[in-house]
């Protein structure tokens, strides 16, 4: 297999990653803008704590997935960073926020005794961050595979807003309802007694948003997509997002019949073969339908380099990982 | 505003924010990881609570230097995406280990921050240890990326495209070393110095307690320390420079001829119509001595540049004198203090409790202008003698509006993190008096 393309699958693990821990950590920050019923304190207290010890990790492999990006295909980078240079600054603006306003939040005055003021000013942008960066990002993954975005001899031919289309919304919104699911399935096992049952009911609203807003793009993806549409049903990546469509029915089931840890589990393989059928389908190509792997990636002695150091450096990152979601992620949260 | 402006500035808002918070996320890890240290050996509950107190202050800054350096990244590309599309397989190797450096200290400080009850004393620890050698290493390892900026190496330039990259280009250009160990003692300064005038302030206000006078002696044992280094630091960086970079040197002196013995300008305003220099004082052939070794040496000066070629002498020259006079200024304090401490345990004088709150912002007034001297010093070029800035920059129209807003959004975020900061300073806290007292009974 050409290097680039282990390369390109690295960052691909990447992108699922980052969404089923980071996706979690902005759903959360939904669930806080919406909390709604008579614990909704608790809710936001629950969701602080369980948010609070991991989202720094959890960002760090957006960095790792921009990072493979430029030095494995520096050429695709600079093409993306002038084709979507609207949406990117968007997702920073919320990016920055919603850390922002995160730690604001957790060590503005008084916040250890009742919300004051100003930390409720901050949990409502912390919120509203949350809820534009999963979508700005959703709509960037459309994007790049709809074919609006289009680079000619290396330059990027459509400025403005041409990726704004149906389907890179109904794409977006599905980012939005899947991290919204993930982080009510990871809420029902930090919780117990009736926050349990909130963020059990929380997690199929999500997930039954997940299912309409799938079915709501198929025909978008048929009709406007045709090529993303053929790459998602062909032979390759049909297995992988059947999987995928099982999962999220298991996970659905096991809410209904409150076995979290199966929901847990599924909700991950859902949205890891989700990922993983779109990235298939999108092979071989970075930017659809001018800029394949193969043109813009880096010179050879640069993939050695990232396909030598990954590992290494995986050698330390794991362990700690490990460490610190076994010490934070192993039993619900009572003590902190 | 032009784009090639508007996308400097937003560059240079970027960075100076991230900078501060970048700086204090590798100062405040040492600090709370030495207070921890000595409260454990000591069993004395006032290290403790300053560590607390510390940890807290690392949370708010590490977060807020996490999502800039974030954007960062994303801005390298969205601001010059031909640079990054030239460079960005040369230099990736730099951030692809300052990535690793800071995901594990992202995870270690998720465990420092959140685990005090859920980790045994020595496990809290020593889950600081890697927080603290982590944000020393990330600092020092994506200031290699910078570094190959200054003296690019590693690759060959055919038909406007690298070839034959050595993927640790960043580490062997000549200017990494000296570069991360200037900017890794800024940080430590800059961070030591700023705490040391936060306690200063609560003694004036008459809290001498033992609570308030091991914050000063540990902030200024570290700041004290280093920036009696950063001089020689500082000393192998322009050496390095005058070989490497002679018009940037000439600029850092506003040298405008080429001579030989060339004079140290110490103050000055340089008139680059003129080749003037008013209100300066000179020491004869001191410039050459420092720069070569050698008394006698030939520099080269800025004229003999071409004109698009030199680099602004007023900001870079005004920017050098600004972080030279801040870091002996800062020396001058650190001294002061230890001096006194000597002679007299703690009885600190008003007039230096008042200079130690005076000076507290210094170290990073020297940080700035250093990071102004190294990148206005560069230019023209955004890679030295490879690419201009001016052809590197988007062709994207809106650059303005971004800057304008991210600059509000900027200030916006260093006020209220500001803010907060001062409201952590409420002095020592009741419960580890309380405590200390009971435990002494």
């Amino acid at each position: 297999m050409p290097l680039e393309v282990v390369v390109a699958a690295i960052g691909l693990l990447g992108v699922i990653t980052y969404a089923i821990l980071a996706g979690a950590d902005f759903g959360g920050g939904i669930w806080d803008l919406l909390a709604w019923g008579p614990r909704r304190t608790q809710q936001r207290e629950a969701i602080a704590h369980a948010v609070g010890p991991v989202w720094e990790a959890n960002h760090v492999w957006l960095i790792f997935i921009i990072v493979i990006l430029f030095t494995g295909f520096p050429t695709a980078f600079a093409a993306l960073s002038v084709g979507l240079f609207a949406p990117f600054h968007l997702a920073l603006l919320g990016i920055i926020l919603r850390g922002a306003a995160f730690v604001f939040r957790a060590y503005s005055p008084q916040a250890e005794q009742k919300p004051s003021q100003s930390s409720q000013r901050w949990g409502t942008i912390f919120g509203a961050a949350s809820v534009i960066t999963p979508v700005i990002l959703g709509m960037a993954l459309s994007a790049v595979s709809a074919g609006q975005l289009r680079v000619i001899n290396g330059v990027v031919q459509s400025e403005g807003i041409v990726w704004l289309t149906p389907l890179a919304i109904a794409m977006g919104l599905l980012a939005l309802a899947l991290c919204a699911y993930l982080a009510a399935v990871y809420m029902t096992l930090e919780t117990r007694d009736e926050l349990q049952a909130d963020f059990r009911q929380r997690a199929l609203l999500a997930g039954t948003a997940v299912v309409g807003l799938s079915l709501l793009s198929l025909p978008l993806l048929y009709f406007t997509a045709q090529h993303l549409w053929e790459g998602l049903i062909s032979i390759r990546a049909a297995p992988v997002l059947t999987i995928g469509v099982l999962a999220a029915l298991l996970s659905g089931w096991a809410l209904l019949r409150w076995r979290f840890q199966l929901a847990r589990g599924a909700a991950i393989v859902q949205i890891s073969c989700l990922l993983a059928g779109w990235g298939i389908a999108q092979y071989p190509y970075i930017i659809y339908p001018d800029v394949t792997l193969a043109a813009a990636a880096a010179p050879r002695s640069t993939l050695v380099f990232i396909l030598v150091a990954l590992p290494l450096g995986l050698l330390i990152l794991l362990p700690s990982l490990w460490f610190l979601f076994k010490v934070f992620k192993s039993a619900p949260i009572d003590d902190l | 505003m032009d784009t090639l402006t508007a996308a400097r500035a937003q560059m240079e808002v970027s960075l100076a924010f991230h900078m501060v918070f970048a700086a204090l996320g590798i100062g405040f890890p040492l600090l709370m990881v030495i207070s921890e240290g000595l409260g454990l050996k000591t069993g004395q509950a006032h290290y403790l609570a300053l560590a607390k107190k510390w940890a807290k202050a690392t949370a708010l800054t590490f977060a807020i230097g996490a999502v800039s350096g974030t954007a960062l990244a994303f801005e390298l590309g969205l601001l010059w995406p031909t640079f990054m599309g030239f460079a960005g397989s040369i230099i990736g190797s730099a951030f692809t280990l300052e990535g690793f450096a800071f995901f594990i200290e992202a995870i270690f400080l998720g465990l420092y921050l959140y685990g005090w009850k859920r980790l045994s004393p020595l496990a809290h620890w020593l889950t600081g240890i890697p927080v603290a050698i982590s944000g020393m290493l990330s600092g020092a390892l994506v200031v290699a990326a910078n570094a190959w900026m200054q003296t690019p190496v590693g690759f060959d330039l055919v038909d406007g495209k690298a070839v034959n990259v050595n993927p640790l280009a960043p580490f062997l250009s000549p200017a990494w070393l000296d570069m991360a160990l200037h900017s890794t003692l800024s940080c430590y300064i800059a961070t030591g110095f700023a705490v040391a005038g936060v306690y200063a302030m609560g003694l004036l206000k008459g809290r001498n307690d033992r609570y308030h006078r091991s914050a000063l002696t540990i902030s200024l044992g570290l700041a004290t320390v280093t920036a009696l280094l950063q001089p020689i630091s500082g000393h192998i960086s322009a050496q390095r420079v005058a070989k490497d970079q002679p018009a940037k040197l000439a600029a850092m002196e506003a040298l405008f001829e080429t001579q030989a013995g060339a004079p140290l300008l110490i103050g000055g305003i340089p008139d680059p119509e003129t080749g003037e220099i008013h209100f300066g004082i000179e020491i004869p052939k001191a410039l050459s001595f420092m720069a070569t070794n050698d008394f006698n040496a030939e520099l080269r000066g800025l004229n003999s540049f071409p004109p698009d070629e030199r680099p602004n002498v007023v900001i870079t020259h005004i920017a050098f004198q600004v972080m030279v006079g801040a870091g002996f200024a800062l020396i001058g304090l650190g001294l002061w203090f230890w001096w006194r401490r000597w002679r007299g345990k703690f009885s600190l004088s008003r007039r230096l409790l008042w200079a130690l709150v005076l000076g507290s912002p210094l170290g990073f007034i020297a940080l700035q202008a250093g990071w102004i001297v190294t990148e206005v010093g560069r230019q023209p070029w955004i890679i030295y003698g490879v690419m201009r800035t001016r052809d590197a920059v988007t062709t994207v129209a809106g650059v303005p509006q971004v800057f304008y807003l991210f600059s509000l959004l900027y200030i916006g975020l260093a006020s209220v993190l500001v803010y907060l900061l001062r409201q952590l300073a409420t002095g020592y806290p009741a419960e580890a008096k309380e405590s200390e007292a009971t435990h002494a009974a």
